[in-house]
């Protein structure tokens, strides 16, 4: 909408921080960093830092949400204060955050056994820690491997991957730049191993093929990241079983 | 609600007879109320309904019923886009469209609903933002457009939609008189001109869901609450302008059918909005 970015966005194939349009930014987990929390993972793509930390299955506080079929979740997704490279962001939520922590929670659900724990809560908290785009995506990877650290029983993981447009190419992973200065944004929640979508919004102007290629790119992406999430998984069990 | 958090709803409750009855029926092509699975409910609009407003528009699908008036007010342009006006697009569920429905600040469906309008519209080239700047960099028209929902019987993000696109057709600006240094002398709300719209690109949204394999569009609430997803496309020209997965789970193959079927209802539903507008009453009724 007529905003210039400071750098250009793309020049010959290469993005403003030197990659090429498919590749995504190194990808760095840990999970259990948060000792009082049932499961907890820190996940950077980047310099984006997420936090997530889950506690539950747990009694309701608020007795007229439970269930009586299943377990509730409830999802927070919080930008801390310092955060972002402009200001300091207010604490309070802004819209934005309610609507992301909604879509977080819609992504989250279809992945757990929630008929498993009726009348209790999974409470998941996404702290953003560094923002540097994909923030969304990469605290839904987090929230993932946080709950498979707690022991929730899952269909599936779930890889949160950013697709957007700069100057016309279809790339992943968009930093802080490319989402603000960039044509559009489409982030995706894919369960890798089952083939399904549970997170997918968009903005700005795509062709009907332009989607097409997007979700195709976002699957080639979701592979790496789904395999790392497996190994770091298995990393904490064979650290603990050598104790 | 408590906006802290996000929390998993309880969906209202169908009996489990008329569950099965639906269920059965979409499977064999059609729905409870006689559709088709790709028909939209019966459109009603009628524009500049409210005199007190800028811009307004009352929309009815089916029995869902949604009123939409926009204000104008002159603000200081934002820095980054010093010569763009702005656009702000508010929605709140009314107590009256359901008995569920508690009075109380926007909750986060109200705002999701309103966060997707908003970006179907602000990304579809539809509204010629430039043409809000009054003086570069100094003044901008404001555009604050409020939808409410008076009557909730599902698919409230397409009739949104349409209510906000209606109500900015219907949107006229005040001359604004300026002195020589570019400050206002005067706003002449008596002489107004019609906002810069380009029609071609107007952007709708098209709701789809999923019961059991089957994907059916415009649901009515019932057929919310028994969806296993839902699925929204927001549509401009031939283009897709936002996307947001409401609930659920989708493979890439529904995703691709929704999206080329999304620019096939688009020109239907864009005709039937266009014929709906041709003979309004301009009688606040509904």
């Amino acid at each position: 909408m007529g905003k210039q970015p400071p750098v250009p966005l793309l020049v010959n194939g290469r993005r403003s921080d030197g990659r090429l349009p498919n590749e995504h930014r190194p990808v760095r987990m840990e999970v259990g960093v948060i000792k009082n929390a049932e499961g907890s993972a820190l996940v950077a793509y980047g310099n984006t830092v997420i936090l997530a930390a889950v506690y539950g299955p747990r009694e309701v506080p608020q007795k007229h949400l439970e269930l009586p079929d299943k377990a509730i979740l409830r999802v927070r997704y919080h930008m801390a204060p310092f955060s972002t490279s402009e200001g300091r962001k207010s604490p309070t939520p802004s819209r934005r955050e309610i609507e992301i922590s909604k879509v977080i929670r819609t992504a989250l659900e279809p992945a757990i056994l929630l008929e498993r724990f009726p009348r209790t809560t999974i409470d998941v908290y996404i702290e953003v820690l560094q923002a540097d785009g994909s923030t969304r995506v990469t605290g839904i990877s987090a929230a993932s491997l946080a709950l498979a650290d707690a022991g929730i029983p899952m269909r599936d993981l779930l890889v949160g991957v950013s697709i957007g447009k700069v100057q016309g190419t279809i790339v992943v992973d968009l930093n802080q730049l490319e989402d603000q200065y960039g044509e559009g944004d489409m982030p995706f929640a894919i369960m890798y191993g089952r083939g399904l979508i549970t997170l997918m919004q968009a903005d700005g102007e795509w062709s009907p093929s332009e989607v097409t290629q997007a979700i195709d790119l976002a699957f080639k992406a979701a592979e790496q990241i789904y395999k790392l999430q497996k190994e770091t998984l298995k990393g904490k069990y064979v650290e603990a079983s050598t104790l | 609600m408590d906006l802290m958090l996000s929390v998993t709803q309880e969906r209202g409750v169908i009996p489990r007879l008329k569950q099965e009855i639906m269920k059965k029926m979409v499977e064999q092509g059609v729905r409870i109320d006689g559709r088709g699975l790709g028909s939209y409910r019966e459109l009603g609009i009628n524009v500049n309904v409210v005199k007190t407003a800028d811009g307004s528009s009352i929309v009815s699908l089916g029995n869902t019923k949604v009123i939409a008036g926009v204000k104008v007010e002159v603000g200081k342009p934002f820095e980054d886009t010093p010569d763009e006006g702005a656009l702000i697009v508010n929605l709140e569920i009314a107590p009256t469209a359901s008995p569920d429905v508690e009075p109380g600040p926007p909750d986060e469906n109200s705002i999701e609903i309103a966060r997707i309008v908003d970006r179907a519209i602000r990304h579809s080239g539809f509204l010629d933002f430039k043409s809000l700047s009054i003086v570069t960099g100094k003044h901008a028209w404001f555009l604050w457009v409020d939808i409410y929902v008076l009557n909730h019987d599902g698919n409230l993000v397409d009739a949104a939609t349409i209510a906000a696109v209606a109500a900015l057709m219907s949107t006229t600006l005040p001359k604004v008189e300026l002195d020589p240094a570019g400050n206002i002398l005067r706003i002449d709300r008596s002489n107004r001109t019609q906002l810069s719209l380009n029609i071609d690109k107007m952007p709708l949204t098209i709701t789809h869901v999923k019961m059991g394999n089957i994907i059916i569009i415009d649901p009515t609430r019932e057929e919310e609450n028994l969806s296993d997803g839902m699925y929204v496309i927001g549509v401009a020209g031939g283009n897709v302008v936002a996307i947001q997965k409401v609930i659920g789970a989708f493979t890439k193959d529904e995703i691709n059918y929704m999206i080329n079927d999304s620019i096939n209802q688009y020109l239907k539903l864009k005709d039937s909005i266009i014929n709906a507008m041709k003979n309004p009453s301009t009688e606040l009724r509904l």
